[in-house]
């Protein structure tokens, strides 16, 4: 049977449905690009829900990330965040967090300062955005304030138990409980069940009223993500409104609510901007020409075949399949672009684990140029109509310097802005 | 804190060995106190590549190795089948394989009683479908794999329940107190509190695989004299072969591919090194072992592996090898150290896991002459009872048990191997080693826990919150131990990661840095406000 090719035209195209990938999106769109975006679920329903900018700088945890930015530009000027300024990426990082409020998605305003963000062990981490409804337990935190911290049996991934014990030395008002979720009684729950459950008007009583007996005068209470779906911070506020006492979120291990949240809340948004939006799927063949790139797609049914004008590559890495490895080298995925890596495969991982150099593997990616043009094999750009953002890039260890999406938003914006650039040129 | 305990017999090591002697002294009727400075299986007993030989590795070179493997291997799966997957083996050669070498290996089976039978390249192929068209010759024998861990915790567990014997974890043995010709006294440490434990017993046993130099010269004695072969082996994702692969050539490096369960095993190299300390594999060794081994099996080269280890082979250092480790002599040796003016130390030494029974039995026997015990051993015929605690290492079991007992409310902690937080609460409640706290990596040695093709990353987890929940933690000390056992796991995780393991490796690494905080745990600055 002969397979139906669908052809489309956009000016921009992008590959990738992660952070990078999305924020792309919505940064042409601002601009008045017509956009075509391709990905399949990637990392960005593994997220914890915060935005870090720059939490760690060689091993230091920093409380400004803006200084350490500037730091970083002064010692580290590969790294994609310090090709930026302070002032774009503030521009880029203000109208992501704003758009995700305006999706249902209230997250705190970007400040000058980083904050404590909760983990679910008991420890904390450097962030500079974060949902409204987990902000509440940063705050506790930093008063101190005593706190019923809630989990549920049957739920892997967040111990309320563990939570208060490895919080103890420093914050220690806390008081571990744990509850039957109504309706999910001896089995294993996950947490995208009971946040679609916690949706509906009989479940938020039913375990308001299982919370209350629990609080003895605690205010504040910690849970674990789960508070709805598509609208937390309507569940949030209609808890508190049952319970009496300011409820945050923690967030537990991934798959975890808070991305799912984002993903779900991106697949509506992007075509409701006039995304054309492919968010199952994969780019087959990727082809540079001289005027734009052209992309193959092959779906379930049929072909798309997407001619654009430029193209922003934000594929990821091993995670999300943009990159892969052999036993020798590590590849790109996509268009096969050259990668810095270490010479041999010796040298991807320290001999320690969790070195607190970072392990050289973690920098490898690709390499690009002032306008976010990824090199090719002779270190000149690889087209003049692609484009590099996100994790995908060389000379960032995003994992231990707590940098993820803040450097898929920034980078998204710079190569966005560069794309735009060469398109109206034309 | 000091504490005294009396016994009949003190064993140091428990490895495959010194479980044996301790299972076979209780037999007698005699008691003892077995001690390990980590835990069961730590040395080479947990490092090996899992062959029952039937003693086909040995047969051009000594005879009389490969008839004690032959017979010992026999007697093994008789008395403990369930720690035994008698899977059968073949010896192979290939294309450019020496034929002359491998025409002649009939004979050397004959000479050493070992049944051998000729397979056509065709037959061969039916049975193992991995076996690639340059097959040149190819034997079946009756290789068998061991599960050393089902097998000592049956051993110390049996050994437990006979009488008053026990087991101390985390227990070194520092300094012997020594009084006209007998060691009155060992002074030992329990390695986790820091407290001292005397031990005061009739007789010492050393049973400390390639510690047992180290320890015979803490108790003055400087006859044993050992050789340390480093051995590093690869842990494939699935079960390539059904049965043994060895390459028919003379013994080197990556010649022989053993299931183990559920997974296979590729290996060794065999290099002398000095010590016996931080022996991790490399990344040259495992290219090299590939290398070898897909010459005999071409499927190894897309082989998806989880897994490297090393482990340091004890060999009794021969004056005719020259440091070989390979031409070094398999047997082992019974020290009774009268000849350096001790009367109650003996030091057993060398050997191979597959005789491992013998060397307990040979060294029983001594002990127990000098204690005045006459009974005979009785381990060939005594079945190996098998036990609610102590059967979570058996490949499938866990995922079996879980779906027989049908109870949804029985969480899985590890999806890998399918193990459930009911499986974790039986070892912690019962298993060797559970009368002191038990943590996540002992828990792991006497499961599946850590051992699928997440190596741990998320099971670690998942196992650390269910011990915070029963108390077992009850500090941030919990989360050290995490951090601590996920370490271990990379030594042996790193020079594999390539290809499927690398998205693998990402996402332990988020999830270990970026929802644990292990990498800022310990550091001046560790992301908690002050
Ligand atoms: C467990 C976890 C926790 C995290 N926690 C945080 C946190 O607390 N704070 C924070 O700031 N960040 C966090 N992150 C990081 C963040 O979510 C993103 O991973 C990061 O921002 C990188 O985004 P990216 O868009 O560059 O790449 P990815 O999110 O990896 O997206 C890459 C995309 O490319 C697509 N792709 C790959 N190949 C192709 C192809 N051939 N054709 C089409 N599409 C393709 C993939 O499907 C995917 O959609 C976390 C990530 C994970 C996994
Ligand atoms: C890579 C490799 C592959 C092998 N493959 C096979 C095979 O396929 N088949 C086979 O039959 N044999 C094989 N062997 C050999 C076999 O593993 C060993 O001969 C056997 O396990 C030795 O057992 P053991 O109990 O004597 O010593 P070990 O298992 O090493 O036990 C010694 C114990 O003593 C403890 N200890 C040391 N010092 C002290 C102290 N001061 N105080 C307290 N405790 C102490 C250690 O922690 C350790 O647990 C292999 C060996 C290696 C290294």
């Amino acid at each position: 049977m002969k397979r139906h090719t669908r052809h489309v035209t956009a000016d921009l195209a992008v590959i990738g449905t992660g952070i990078a990938g999305c924020a792309a999106s919505i940064f042409a769109r601002d601009l008045g690009l017509t956009v075509a975006q391709i990905g399949h679920s990637g990392a960005m329903a593994y997220t914890t829900g915060y935005i870090d900018l720059l939490g760690v700088l060689d091993g230091r945890v920093l409380d400004d990330p803006w200084s350490g930015l500037d730091a970083l530009r002064s010692t580290d000027a590969c790294h994609p965040l310090a090709r930026m300024t302070n002032h774009d990426i503030r521009t880029a990082f203000d109208r992501f967090v704003r758009l995700l409020g305006e999706m249902g998605l209230g997250y705190t305003a970007p400040g000058d300062r980083n904050v404590s963000a909760l983990l679910p062990y008991g420890t904390t981490k450097p962030t500079l955005s974060l949902p409204d409804t987990m902000l509440p337990g940063s705050d506790a935190l930093h008063r101190r304030a005593p706190a019923l911290i809630i989990d549920f049996e049957g739920l892997q991934g967040f111990s309320a138990t563990e939570f208060c014990t490895n919080m103890a030395s420093v914050w220690p008002g806390l008081r571990p409980a744990r509850l039957v979720f109504p309706g999910l009684e001896a089995r294993p729950v996950f947490p995208e069940v009971m946040a679609r459950t916690l949706e509906t008007p009989v479940a938020q009583e039913q375990l308001a009223d299982l919370i209350q007996p629990l609080l003895n005068g605690a205010e504040t209470i910690g849970l674990p993500a789960i508070l709805g779906l598509q609208a937390p911070d309507r569940v949030r506020a209609r808890l508190e409104q049952l319970t009496g006492a300011t409820l945050f979120e923690i967030p537990t291990i991934p798959p975890g609510v808070p991305g799912i949240r984002l993903r779900e809340a991106f697949e509506r948004e992007l075509p409701r901007r006039g995304v054309l939006l492919e968010p199952q799927n994969k780019v087959s063949e990727a082809i540079l020409r001289s005027t734009g790139v052209d992309l193959t797609v092959q779906g379930a049914l049929d072909d798309l075949r997407i001619e654009a004008s430029a193209a922003v590559l934000a594929s990821g890495r091993f995670l999300s399949g943009g990159l892969k490895s052999d036993r020798y080298r590590v590849k790109e995925t996509v268009l096969n672009l050259p990668v810095r890596q270490p010479e041999t495969r010796d040298g991807w991982f320290s001999a320690e684990y969790l070195d607190p150099a970072g392990y050289p593997v973690n920098k490898a990616g690709i390499e690009i140029d002032a306008a976010f043009r990824p090199l090719g094999p002779d270190g000149v750009p690889a087209s003049d109509r692609l484009f590099a953002a996100g994790v995908v890039l060389a000379h960032q260890d995003w994992v231990r310097q707590r940098c993820g999406a803040g450097l898929a938003i920034a980078t998204a914006y710079g190569a966005v802005q560069a794309a735009a650039g060469s398109i109206n040129a034309r | 804190m000091t504490s005294l305990r009396e016994t009949d017999v003190l064993i140091i090591g428990a490895g495959a060995t010194g479980a044996g002697v301790m299972r076979d002294l209780a037999l007698r009727g005699i008691s003892s106190i077995l001690i390990d400075r980590s835990d069961l299986n730590a040395g080479a007993s947990g490092g090996n590549h899992g062959l029952l030989h039937s003693g086909g590795r040995y047969v051009s070179a000594d005879t009389r190795t490969a008839a004690e493997c032959h017979r010992e291997a026999d007697i093994l799966k008789r008395i403990a089948p369930h720690c035994i997957d008698d899977c059968g083996g073949m010896f192979v050669a290939v294309e450019w394989d020496d034929e002359t070498f491998a025409r002649r290996f009939p004979d050397h089976c004959r000479d050493a009683g070992l049944p051998c039978k000729e397979l056509s390249t065709d037959a061969a192929r039916t049975r193992e479908p991995a076996l690639p068209g340059t097959v040149i010759a190819a034997y079946a024998v009756p290789d068998a794999t061991i599960d050393p861990f089902a097998l000592v915790l049956g051993h110390v567990d049996h050994a437990i329940h006979l009488g008053d014997s026990a087991y101390l974890p985390h227990t070194a043995v520092d300094v012997f107190e020594i009084a006209n010709g007998v060691i009155e006294m060992a002074m030992c440490r329990d390695l986790r509190t820091g407290a001292e434990t005397r031990i005061r017993a009739r007789q010492v046993i050393n049973a400390g695989g390639a510690s047992t130099m180290d320890i015979a010269q803490r108790a003055g004695c400087s006859d044993v004299k050992l050789l340390y072969s480093k051995g590093t082996l690869l842990v494939s994702n699935t079960r390539i072969s059904k049965g043994v692969i060895n390459r028919l050539r003379v013994p080197g490096d990556g010649d022989i591919l053993a299931p183990g369960g559920t997974v296979s095993l590729l290996g060794t190299s065999s290099v002398t090194v000095p010590r016996i300390e931080d022996n991790r594999p490399t990344v040259a060794e495992i290219d090299h072992i590939l290398a070898e081994g897909t010459q005999m099996l071409p499927v190894l080269e897309t082989t998806r592996f989880i897994r490297a280890f090393s482990g340091v082979r004890p060999l009794l250092a021969a004056p005719d090898a020259g440091g070989n480790a390979r031409r070094a002599s398999r047997r082992f040796l019974l020290f009774d150290h009268e000849d350096q003016g001790l009367k109650n130390f003996v030091t057993i030494a060398g050997g191979k896991l597959t005789t491992f029974r013998l060397m307990a039995e040979k060294t029983a026997d001594l002990v127990a002459a000098r204690l005045g015990n006459t009974a005979a051993s009785t381990t060939s015929t005594t079945p190996l009872p098998q036990g609610d605690a102590i059967r979570w290492t058996e490949p499938g079991l866990a995922a079996r048990d879980w779906y027989r007992r049908a109870d949804p409310s029985d969480m899985i902690m590890c999806e890998c191997e399918m193990v459930a937080q009911s499986a974790v609460d039986d070892i912690t409640a019962d298993a060797p080693g559970a009368e002191s706290h038990m943590s996540l990596k002992a828990i792991a040695q006497r499961s599946r826990i850590g051992k699928g093709a997440c190596q741990g990353a998320f099971c670690a987890m998942r196992v650390t919150s269910h011990l915070y929940d029963t108390g077992v933690y009850d500090s941030r000390g919990g989360l050290e131990l995490m951090r601590a056992f996920l370490a271990e796991r990379y030594r042996g995780v790193r020079p594999v990661l390539w290809g499927a393991q690398l998205p693998q490796a990402e996402l332990a690494e988020i999830l270990h840095c970026g929802l644990a905080g292990l990498d800022l745990m310990g550091s001046s600055t560790t992301g908690e406000p002050e």
